[in-house]
């Protein structure tokens, strides 16, 4: 693509990039890294954990965007960074890079992820089926209703960004936030689950779908393009209509 | 029903009660003030009124259910208080709203 290529590339030579150092009570660190053609956020904190200070905690795997361990907060955005282009995010050269909100920093640019995790089991994102080995493979036709209706939520890769982007999970701690509920909604679209009621049940409780506010933070940072909100809208219909039938 | 997926419903039945009471309560003070009423001459129109009597009772209970229900999210969002406290504090504005509600339309009612 001719844009990679920007002649700002070319002209401006260094970067600024204060990286946050330490654990929840550390301070930013100035480190000034060479410019070089489509460098991604990645890329920079990996040069500086090369050249400067290979101290420097941070997780990345795939670097494709496949395995969303590369989440940072870039410029006050939560970003997935292997795959942010640094001329998407500085026009004057600057980045503030820092570990994710909303979780726990262990130190520098790393986060604890298990409360993410253990929201996704509190909002019961996880399959039970009634088939055993024995029985024949469900057949689920890609055209059908249902399969479309699941495909909307799935493709997830747990990176925490929409995590990160909720407020209400900065207000709230117990609220198990945009991701797990995202799952929540695609396992209650799957025609093989055996117990939807007890997703439904989850999602209602307190800490649930209906302490969303529907703001979009979520769905607006998503780099996959999930659209969390809409998935919550979906279960909080859902789960009323569930649960006034059922008690 | 789980309480959470309670508090929901009812916060939206009870703002669905409210919205034309509203309308029809601002439309009477619009009502009330044009034609220059004076306190006696609303008392005649409302004491005895038994319409005016549901009308206002409803809209006190319906606000009084759904102030506690906001009130005690935005507690929970907004306040370290954790949600048993959170619940107590709303509840008790609740009830102290209904029973200020309750007094104002017997007064102009009785
Ligand atoms: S829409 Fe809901 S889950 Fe998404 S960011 Fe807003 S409050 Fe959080
Ligand atoms: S929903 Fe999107 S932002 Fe949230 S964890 Fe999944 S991929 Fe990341
Ligand atoms: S390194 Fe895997 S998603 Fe960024």
């Amino acid at each position: 693509m001719a844009e990679d290529s920007s002649p700002d590339d070319a002209v401006q030579p260094e970067l600024q990039v204060d990286v946050w150092r330490g654990g929840a009570q550390g301070q930013y660190q100035r480190f000034t890294v060479p410019r070089s053609a489509n460098q991604t956020v990645l890329d920079v904190v990996t040069w500086i954990q090369r050249h400067r200070d290979a101290s420097l905690a941070y997780r990345f795997a795939c670097r494709v965007g496949m395995c969303g361990s590369c989440a940072m907060t870039v410029n006050g955005r939560p970003k997935w960074t292997c795959r942010t282009h640094v001329r998407t995010v500085t026009r004057d050269r600057y980045l503030q890079i820092g570990p994710l909100r909303n979780l726990p920093v262990l130190r520098d640019l790393a986060t604890d992820m298990a409360p993410f995790f253990d929201k996704w089991q509190a909002a019961q994102g996880r399959f039970s089926g009634s088939h055993s080995r024995r029985d024949p493979l469900a057949v689920i036709p890609p055209q059908s209703h249902e399969r479309q209706a699941a495909d909307a939520a799935i493709e997830c890769i747990n990176c925490a960004v929409c995590y990160a982007a909720c407020d209400v999970v900065q207000w709230q701690p117990d609220y198990v936030g945009p991701a797990a509920l995202n799952r929540a909604w695609a396992g209650c679209n799957d025609v093989r689950e055996a117990d939807r009621g007890r997703i439904l049940r989850a999602v209602a409780s307190d800490g649930g779908c209906y302490s969303c506010h529907s703001q979009q933070g979520c769905a607006q940072h998503c780099p996959v393009g999930l659209n969390p909100t809409r998935s919550i809208a979906a279960l909080k219909r859902a789960a009323l209509a569930s649960l006034s039938s059922h008690g | 029903m789980a309480s959470a997926a309670r508090a929901y419903l009812l916060q939206r039945v009870t703002a669905l009660i409210m919205a034309p009471l509203v309308l029809a309560h601002l439309a009477l003070i619009v009502y009330a003030v044009r034609d220059g009423l004076s306190a006696g001459e609303i008392m005649a129109r409302t004491q005895g009124s038994i319409g005016w009597a549901v009308f206002y009772t409803t809209f006190v209970a319906a606000a009084a259910v759904h102030a506690t229900i906001g009130l005690r999210n935005v507690l929970v969002e907004w306040t370290p208080l954790g949600r048993r406290t959170a619940t107590l504090i709303a509840h008790t504005g609740g009830l102290l709203l209904l029973a200020l509600g309750l007094r104002a339309v017997y007064a102009v009612v009785s």
